[in-house]
């Protein structure tokens, strides 16, 4: 089956890169198969991805948070790291605009910054840096096990690769921004924000839709437009 | 007059003016100028002592806070015709101060050391966002300031640069003061 030559393919890359979350290679065939929104945004909901589960050190308050914290709020989640000074702050930024085009409904919104790198990344530093951006940017450090378990759960890829004599320290991390309805369900993957032409009233438009919607309305709006 | 430039140098902080913005008649007058002040220099070019062809425009730092790396972006700009090879990059407010490029493969992103990157001749290379970035190390600056940045190209010459320091919003957030604030602006929609 094509499928599963092409993502034998994707996974040899990643495996020769040392990716500890090698999902990322599941998460690219399926986000260039399923159907996208306008935005280029794609509907996860016929994925049967798990409801959104962590537990993980909050950066705002130094206390142990969970998903159930953030229920009732729609969700983003983006693995980052702060020592990341292109892509990061790039889609940071963007997700700033989102909320600032969202107006009042950002307050219903909460983005999650997952660190990849939490040795380096301490929680104040995090704390300072998500809170640069936007007010509704919450930073997240998790032990080994913590960060490995969320990110097996959305197929995210990430690294750290410790310095060595003839190779500098290294991070890799995903690009996408997944988002979790008020449920903690995963409704929509957003491939990448680490753009200078991002779509910012699109994205927007289908954050609104499953912000206002029940967990079927995204699903029927892509039944009417395609 | 031992390293005298042949194209005239501007020492404020604001970026040097490349010679295809200047009016074609102030041109005309500034080369007449340079050939009257530099005359036997001209007659004799030295080459490799003279100013390098690459003017440095649209330079700027995405600073966020000191403990983070700051990104550097810039377009550079080759008026010779032959390529110019950029091989290094230093500040004293940075610390250490390396070339960089972001790669996306697999829906994975990852920073990649850059050696040297080409400026073709008669052309331009731009480091944007997402893409080809200087990585700041240790960023000694605060928003709103110009910070000098000095590139060293493969034939030995040095370029010095003025880099204007944005907060994170970058260049895109009005003006370099509006993002020092580092709240968030609510714009009137
Ligand atoms: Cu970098």
């Amino acid at each position: 089956m094509g499928k599963d030559r092409q993502s034998g393919h994707s996974c040899r890359i990643v495996g020769r890169r040392r990716l500890m979350a090698s999902g990322a290679c599941s998460f690219l065939l399926v986000a260039l198969t399923a159907r996208a929104n306008p935005s280029g945004n794609v509907n996860v909901e016929s994925w049967h991805l798990p409801r959104l589960a962590f537990t993980m050190t909050g950066a705002d308050t130094g206390q142990m948070v969970t998903a159930h914290d953030f229920l009732g709020k729609l969700v983003l989640l983006y693995f980052g790291y702060t020592h990341c000074p292109d892509v990061c702050p790039l889609t940071l930024h963007n997700v700033a605009q989102i909320l600032q085009r969202l107006g009042e409904n950002a307050e219903g919104v909460r983005v999650l910054f997952v660190t990849v790198d939490p040795n380096r990344d301490t929680l104040p530093v995090l704390r300072r840096y998500t809170h640069l951006f936007a007010p509704e940017i919450v930073g997240l450090r998790g032990t080994a096990d913590q960060l490995a378990a969320l990110a097996r759960a959305y197929h995210l890829g990430y690294s750290v690769t410790p310095a060595t004599a003839s190779h500098p320290y290294e991070v890799t991390h995903s690009s996408a921004v997944y988002v979790f309805d008020k449920t903690g369900r995963a409704r929509l993957l957003i491939p990448s924000l680490a753009s200078t032409t991002p779509d910012i009233a699109g994205t927007a438009s289908d954050l609104e839709h499953i912000l206002h919607s029940g967990t079927g309305g995204l699903l029927a709006r892509l039944g009417q437009l395609l | 007059m031992p390293d005298a430039p042949i194209l005239p140098r501007t020492t404020s902080g604001r970026l040097p003016a490349c010679q295809s913005c200047i009016p074609r008649r102030r041109r005309c007058a500034v080369t007449v100028l340079a050939a009257l002040a530099l005359g036997s220099s001209l007659i004799l070019p030295r080459a490799g002592r003279a100013d390098p062809p690459v003017t440095v425009l649209n330079s700027w730092f995405r600073y966020i806070i000191p403990q983070v790396p700051a990104g550097g972006y810039m377009t550079l700009k080759n008026t010779s015709s032959q390529p110019m090879v950029l091989t290094g990059a230093s500040s004293a407010a940075c610390g250490m101060l390396t070339l960089h490029r972001t790669e996306t493969s697999g829906g994975v992103d990852r920073m990649v050391p850059v050696a040297a990157v080409t400026v073709p001749a008669h052309g331009t290379f731009r480091f944007v966002e997402g893409g080809y970035h200087m990585m700041c190390m240790n960023p000694v600056m605060h928003i709103g300031q110009t910070v000098t940045v000095t590139l060293t190209f493969a034939d030995g010459s040095r370029v010095p640069a003025p880099f204007v320091v944005y907060g994170v919003s970058g260049p895109s957030g009005s003006a370099p003061n509006g993002a020092a604030t580092g709240t968030k602006m609510k714009m009137p929609m």
